[in-house]
């Protein structure tokens, strides 16, 4: 059952991102323990898990924001130094669960500063303002516009990140993130807090960056959004990789639902099981409003 | 509000109910007639004895702080007529908020009762007041009366302001500066220290008034639209200053003035971009001021040579951006109070150091507590800046030298500011400030960005002393102190930049203006003064955070953008 084979539209290329015994420990409480996972290219992977199992723990193991105490993570080939911009110049670029935007930044300046990276100027360029300058300036601006057109947020270019609703901030966290021109996003609980609706818009959001190129692992306690969307999902339990598989076979597996459940049905038929995955699906997007 | 339609207060209003029952015609009647007797006051004598500065004995003619009381009433009547919307005044008030009025009023009051309790205080009981006294004292508490009569509720939205060709707008950012520079001037040039203290009580309530009638944000959006015309006339505003001056006594002063604002703009840079509170931002001063003296060829420096300015300064500045990097190497790696304490620490550390490189505690370089004496004036080109000068009949004394020369560096600073904090490397400051882990997760190499933001401020600073070691003439260790009477300090500059508005270009150099005038001209505080000082600080947080000029982001964090006119822009390194 513990399927570790490949997803199988996978192309055979190397991996986007390899973790391999990825363990982390806060002093006696060990977060996540020996997590391997992998992401191919053009695959939009699933990570889910109930709550406390570790998931935005090993993103942070993931993306420089802790060093993980065990384990290796290899972005396209090549090992990851656990230092977060170093992560992101690599290429990882991430959202938060709990949206941190720069909230007294303008929209548009949220976005610029995703681009960071992706840009040279240093401070004598700047208090220069030379014809490069500029050049690199209003390249940036462009790239940053197209991004917000892309997500929808153009027209609130100018308005403060605090001042978004709370959807659109998850939005503009995604944008920003684009902005690093990454080949992996990683998002963490992107629909928490959203409506039906803005759910659906950010479902076809996530299929637009995977069309563009962009691999990307998500978080989520939506289980139809999980399984609408990704190609391959990886279950966490207590901090360990508890099976992964194709979005079928992690959604008929029992020990998953025990695992949201807590107790396991014995002999429950298979027609219930689809009411099962249903009510912890209602029970993690409850506990999602924490 | 326009009397045809009395009760805009209580449409627009959540509270509407005024404090004193009175009809609001009859209030506004109330606030004219009493601000007319109030103006009729001080035209008659408030004391017998001319041992009150000012002479307030002659009747006829208004003299000292009667004139403040005089400006204020006329402010508060021709502010009520442009609420109800008289033609050729409306300007004066496009929110037509009743609250600018009564601002205006307890301005007013505020002024006219200080005047009679300092007469009664200094020369001993109210008996020395005369009839004028008591009537302009009855009269503002009337008007006060009457304005706080008014309806209140919220002022109505301002109406889109009307276009106006832009040889227009531009010649109100001039008179606005015009305007700005004169009252600037009449405070520096105030003669006796209750004509200042009544002057910063006018001030700061008209100022409270001229923000509620609306008048701010117009000029902000018009500035905001001719940033480099603004700029232009600030400094053409500024440079003008020394001309108007016969006296050294006051150039003096705003030469301290500009050396000490330029510096706490260069602070700006690290605590409101990069938001590191750094509690020993002095020392920086000191090593660009003690670098200066070394290479001034000074009689007292131990290095026996003299280099022209140009290679001064620039031998200061880098002597700063050396000490800024080795200290901001070390401490940068520390997050918020740590980094506080640090630099706190190091501030001292190069206090005392340079108090023992004496040649018995410590090598011999900077002659320890004496400090290096007779640093012997600038001179550029040949133009020397101890001489007095007369260019096409303007005489320049040395003081409107270093002015003039200082100013250049203040200009420098605003540029750098502003072009800084408006690129790629302000924004990931503000990012950092914002959010170190979201930043450091944006790719944003969080120790070296902030080291660059340290750096350029240690630069700022150690250039700005290198001219005030040649204004001062000695450099000793004692200038350059965590917080003393005398500013800069390390504490009056972070209170400068936060009085101010942090993250502002404006905020720091007003704040730093007033920090300077305050202690300058209100001699009886000398005593009290870092208590007064404290006390103003806990007021100023608890009643406007973001300081006397706001951020624009404050600002619009309060002003979403209209369905029309969209947000004011956010100009450049208005971060
Ligand atoms: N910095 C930390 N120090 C100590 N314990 C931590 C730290 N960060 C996370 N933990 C612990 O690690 C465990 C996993 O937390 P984590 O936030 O990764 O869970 P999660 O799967 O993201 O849960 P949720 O679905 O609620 O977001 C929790 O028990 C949490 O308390
Ligand atoms: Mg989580």
């Amino acid at each position: 059952m513990t399927t570790t084979a490949p997803a199988p539209n996978a192309p055979d290329d190397t991996p986007v991102l390899t973790a391999t015994g990825v363990t982390m420990r806060f002093g006696g409480l060990t977060a996540v323990r020996a997590v391997d996972l992998t992401v191919n290219p053009g695959q939009i992977v699933g990570l889910i898990g109930p709550n406390g199992a570790g998931k935005t723990t090993f993103f942070n193991c993931l993306t420089g924001l802790y060093v993980p105490t065990e384990g290796t993570v290899t972005y396209r080939g090549t090992d990851l130094p656990p230092k977060p911009h170093l992560v992101t110049q690599a290429g990882i670029a991430r959202t938060f669960q709990n949206i941190r935007l720069f909230a007294n930044m303008t929209v548009l300046e949220n976005v610029l500063v995703g681009r960071h990276t992706r840009t040279k100027e240093g401070l004598f360029s700047a208090l220069l303002r030379g014809p490069a300058f500029r050049r690199a300036e209003k390249a940036s601006e462009e790239r940053a516009m197209e991004l917000l057109h892309f997500t929808g947020l153009a027209p609130k270019r100018d308005h403060l990140a605090r001042n978004l609703p709370y959807g659109e901030q998850r939005k503009l966290e995604i944008a920003r993130a684009l902005a690093s021109d990454p080949g992996l996003l990683l998002l963490d609980e992107p629909t928490a807090g959203m409506n039906p609706h803005e759910t659906r818009t950010t479902e076809q959001l996530v299929f637009a960056i995977r069309d563009q190129g962009t691999a990307v692992l998500v978080i989520e306690h939506d289980m139809r959004f999980i399984f609408n969307l990704c190609d391959h999902v990886a279950v966490l339990v207590q901090g360990e990789k508890l099976l992964e598989g194709t979005p079928r076979t992690v959604q008929s597996d029992e020990r998953v639902i025990a695992a949201y459940l807590g107790t396991p049905f014995e002999g429950a038929p298979g027609t219930e099981e689809a009411a099962e995955v249903e009510a912890a699906e209602a029970h993690a997007a409850e506990d999602t409003d924490r | 509000m326009n009397p045809k339609n009395p009760p805009t207060g209580k449409t627009a209003g959540i509270t509407a109910i005024p404090r004193i029952p009175l009809p609001p015609a009859a209030a506004r009647i109330t606030v004219i007639a009493g601000a007319a007797l109030t103006l009729a006051s001080t035209f008659l004598a408030w004391t017998w004895t001319q041992a009150f500065p000012g002479n307030l004995t002659v009747t006829g003619y208004p003299g000292g702080l009667q004139l403040l009381t005089l400006t204020g009433a006329i402010l508060t009547i021709a502010h009520t007529l442009a609420t109800t919307g008289t033609p050729g005044l409306r300007w004066l008030s496009p929110t037509r908020s009743n609250t600018a009025t009564r601002h205006l009023a307890l301005g007013t009051l505020a002024t006219t009762w200080y005047t009679l309790i300092a007469i009664a205080v200094q020369l001993g009981g109210i008996v020395n007041l005369e009839p004028g006294g008591y009537l302009a004292g009855a009269t503002s508490l009337i008007t006060t009366l009457g304005a706080l009569a008014l309806p209140s509720g919220r002022p109505t939205p301002p109406p889109p302001p009307k276009p106006l060709p832009s040889w227009a707008e531009i010649l109100i950012i001039a008179a606005a500066f015009g305007l700005g520079l004169s009252v600037l001037t009449y405070g520096i040039g105030t003669a006796y220290g209750e004509l200042f203290t009544g002057f910063l009580l006018l001030t700061g309530f008209t100022t409270a008034a001229l923000a509620k009638a609306g008048l701010i944000t117009r000029l902000s959006r018009l500035t905001a639209t001719h940033r480099r015309v603004t700029v232009t006339a600030a400094f053409a505003a500024a440079a003008l200053f020394p001309l108007t001056q016969d006296t050294d006594e006051y150039t003096l002063i705003v030469v301290n003035i500009l050396i000490f604002s330029t510096v706490a703009l260069g602070l700006n840079v690290v605590v409101g971009l990069a938001g590191l509170l750094d509690l020993g931002y002095v020392a920086f001063l000191g090593v660009g001021a003690y670098t200066a003296a070394l290479v001034s060829g000074s009689t007292a420096s131990t290095l026996h040579i003299h280099f022209p300015f140009w290679a001064a300064a620039l031998t200061g500045a880098a002597a700063s951006l050396v000490f800024g990097v080795l200290i901001g190497a070390p401490t940068l790696r520390l997050r918020g109070d740590y980094l506080a304490i640090v630099t706190l620490g190091f501030g001292e550390i190069f206090r005392i150091a340079v108090g023992n490189l004496n040649g018995e505690s410590g090598p011999s370089v900077t002659n320890g507590p004496n400090g290096i004496p007779n640093i012997p004036n600038l001179s550029i080109l040949g133009y020397n800046f101890g001489d007095t000068h007369t260019l096409g009949g303007l005489t320049l004394n040395p003081f409107a030298n270093y002015y003039l020369l200082m100013l250049l560096v203040t200009l420098l600073v605003v540029l750098v500011f502003s072009r800084a904090g408006n690129s790629r490397i302000g924004r990931a400051w503000i990012a950092i400030r914002e959010d170190e882990t979201a930043a450091t997760a944006m790719g944003i190499n969080g120790f070296r960005v902030k080291l660059i933001a340290f750096a350029l401020g240690a630069t700022l600073a150690g250039l700005a002393g290198t001219v005030q070691a040649h204004v001062s003439t000695t450099v000793v260790p004692e200038q350059y102190v965590f917080a003393g009477p005398v500013p800069p300090n390390s504490a009056f500059l972070l209170a400068a930049v936060i009085l101010g508005g942090m993250g502002t270009i404006t905020g720091p150099l007003l704040g730093a203006a007033l920090l300077y005038l305050i202690p300058a001209k209100l001699q009886f505080l000398q005593d009290y003064q870092l208590l007064a000082f404290g006390a103003a600080l806990i007021l100023l947080m608890r009643f406007r955070p973001e300081g006397i000029i706001p951020n624009r982001r404050q600002q619009l964090e309060f002003h979403e953008p209209p369905a029309t006119g969209g947000p004011i822009p956010l100009t450049k390194a208005e971060a």
